[in-house]
């Protein structure tokens, strides 16, 4: 199994288990108040990246200002860690560190990278559905690993408006009052 | 940075967290005042601690290297509704607190708990001491079903069910009698969900999350075995999203009962559905036709078309007994189809109801406009109408809808504005603001002490000392007076 999906599985049992898994992943590194699966998946990328021979990889970001930012990332990282990872300008990306309960690392594939990616979950999907200009290449960043094949690769960060949660609890409450 | 890279190397599970300025991330420092009282730069206010005041913090602390953010907040604690709003089994929703951990511990920000803005402090006063003040204060209020009844002992807005299992001060003697065997839950968002879920959820699961004990133990001694959802418009209109409706399915020793009658049509509408809405009603379809396993000892169920008209009250008149629905056709279709009166009644016998119709702003400060159809306080773009300085970010600007990502979206929105304004000139930048040196000694000749960051960081300790005794990732203080003793100890 590699490293990445290793990393994925160990994140979708941390999306099903309950906050003990929070209790048994917290570490009490500088500074204390870091906590959370996300810094358990951190540890896991850390081992499983010194475990493998690094390959670089580059990946190009189209910014919502429209600039192109364009970094060389490792395999097995997920499009979050090379976001996070470079210190990448982009506003409020991946809120949740990477346990799908958002949908703010929502990124725009082109449609022949799409195809190669793999499956995309149920729980992925749910979150997706929610995001803000869906497209029928979209996917979540923190849901997709760097892979040799996907070297060079463009991907268009969405503009970020309210998600759909807000849309549709909003029509809700602006329907008119029972009578 | 070189210096923070270094760490990680050593501690290579430490998580950067993203979102802030990377000239401007340093090192964790004490979250006490800072001595800023030399510098020069713009001084912003912030009216409240959750999520919208945080990330309109982070935002302006981003885009200004010199502006100095204060963020006041009427408890103790910070982070509001993420930590008394967020259910207890979605701790990931949660890990925005890191973020908004290390914006309080940035060398220009810091933390007032502790502060009733309105009575211990006006917002004149306020603006006084600062450049700019943006409120960021939420929604505590709730909308009323507006029916008789409605104030009859076992009647609860869903708001102060949640306050009570996520350790509101507040709600803590709520005190809900869960001896009835069906609850009724009015409205069908994600917080009636949560609210489902919580009422269904085995024990074995919920006590290991940081559900307060007694909310624990009064769940472990419930009664309640079925609870009804109720919406008055029909499936393709409910505002709940498919994470949560998925959880319902999936919770165990639980099946789905619901009316074939409310999907009437609804399987021909599919097709036309955008992806989000067809998925999550093929969802609900799915589970109304299945059921689940019949020997399951609980159940749970949206019934449709129904609106809420009157509790009805046990024979001593003393508690509520049951719930009068009125039943609705559907007029028009999809997000805005509107729900009509056909004058037939429905009564559902039940013990406990709760209303989950939405949470309401309310006004703050005489000072401040406020518009009570809406319930918020009127702006345009997050610029406070007709008041120079004064800016609205998250739920009191734009209602209480959306999740923390959305109010992310909006209060990274009034921070722009507001830096837009600075550089436009709209704010007078050239007068020196004494900011929260100012205002933590008028506090003082009031009697009003501050919560500082480093005194929140000891209310955690103690939580999360107290929930690894029991188990859970914190057992969370209830009382303000005890929450005071331990950061000021």
């Amino acid at each position: 199994m590699c490293a990445c999906a290793l990393r994925m599985f160990l994140q979708r049992a941390a999306v099903m288990r309950t906050a003990a898994h929070q209790a048994f992943s917290q570490t009490r590194a500088f500074p204390r108040c870091v906590t959370g699966s996300y810094t358990h998946s951190r540890g896991i990328n850390t081992l499983t990246s010194s475990l493998r021979a690094e390959e670089k990889v580059t990946v190009h970001f189209l910014n919502r200002d429209g600039k192109r930012i364009t970094v060389k990332a490792l395999t097995g990282e997920s499009l979050l860690d090379v976001v996070v990872n470079n210190d990448l300008d982009i506003d409020g990306f991946g809120a949740c560190e990477g346990t799908l309960a958002c949908s703010t690392c929502h990124l725009i594939f082109e449609e022949a990278v799409y195809k190669k990616l793999g499956a995309v979950s149920d729980e992925e999907m749910d979150m997706l559905d929610l995001a803000y200009g869906l497209t029928d290449t979209s996917r979540l960043g923190c849901q997709v690993c760097l892979r040799k094949d996907l070297d060079g690769m463009i991907l268009r960060v969405p503009d970020m408006i309210s998600d759909a949660r807000a849309d549709s609890e909003k029509e809700s409450s602006t329907a008119p009052p029972k009578v | 940075m070189k210096m923070m890279r270094m760490i990680n190397l050593v501690r290579g599970s430490v998580m950067k967290i993203h979102g802030l300025s990377r000239a401007s991330r340093c090192l964790a420092a004490e979250g006490g005042v800072r001595g800023l009282s030399s510098s020069s730069g713009p001084r912003v206010c912030i009216v409240g601690g959750g999520p919208a005041g945080f990330y309109t913090a982070q935002q302006l602390l981003k885009a200004r290297q010199d502006a100095a953010v204060d963020v006041y907040e009427r408890l103790p604690v910070p982070f509001g509704l993420v930590r008394f709003g967020v259910a207890p089994d979605h701790p990931e929703v949660k890990n925005v607190i890191n973020t908004f951990t290390q914006t309080a511990q940035h060398e220009r920000c810091s933390f007032h708990g502790n502060v009733n803005v309105g009575k211990d402090v006006t917002i004149d006063e306020l603006r006084q001491a600062y450049h700019a003040v943006v409120l960021s204060y939420g929604a505590e209020g709730n909308r009323s079903m507006g029916i008789s009844g409605e104030d009859l002992p076992g009647v609860f807005s869903a708001k102060d069910f949640v306050g009570w299992y996520n350790g509101l001060p507040s709600n803590k003697e709520l005190r809900p009698d869960l001896s009835c065997e069906t609850a009724v839950i009015l409205g069908q968002g994600n917080v009636a969900l949560d609210v489902a879920r919580i009422l269904l959820a085995p024990v074995e699961m919920l006590k290991e999350t940081d559900i307060t004990q007694n909310a624990l133990e009064a769940l472990a001694g419930s009664k309640v075995r079925r609870v009804l959802i109720v919406g008055r418009r029909g499936p393709l209109q409910i505002a709940c999203t498919i994470k949560e409706l998925r959880e319902m399915v999936n919770l165990p020793n639980t099946r789905a009962d619901m009316l074939p009658a409310d999907f009437e049509g609804i399987a021909e509408a599919l097709k036309d559905l955008p992806r989000p809405r067809k998925r999550l009603t093929e969802l609900m379809m799915k589970a109304a036709k299945e059921g689940g396993d019949d020997k399951a000892e609980k159940c749970w169920g949206f019934r449709f078309f129904r609106s809420p008209v009157e509790v009805i009250a046990g024979a001593d008149g003393k508690r509520a007994t049951g719930i009068r629905l009125a039943l609705n056709k559907l007029e028009g279709s999809g997000e805005s189809a509107r729900a009509e009166v056909t004058g037939q009644l429905e009564d559902v016998d039940c013990g406990l109801i709760i209303s989950s119709i939405g949470y309401k702003s309310i006004p703050i400060d005489p000072a401040v406009p406020f518009d009570p159809r809406r319930a918020i306080v009127p702006n345009e773009m997050g610029r406070v109408q007709d008041t120079a300085g004064l800016y609205c970010s998250g739920w009191v600007k734009r209602g209480p809808t959306g999740v923390i990502a959305t109010t992310m979206n909006d209060s990274f929105d009034t921070a722009r504005v507001l830096i837009q304004d600075m550089e436009a000139g709209k704010l007078d930048l050239s007068v020196n603001k004494p900011g929260a040196q100012a205002i933590t000694a008028l506090l003082q000749t009031r009697g009003v002490r501050t919560v500082l960051f480093s005194h929140w960081e000891k209310i955690n300790a103690e939580e999360e000392k107290r929930g690894k005794f029991l188990g859970k990732p914190r057992e969370k203080l209830l009382d303000v007076d005890e929450m005071l003793k331990i950061a000021w100890s």
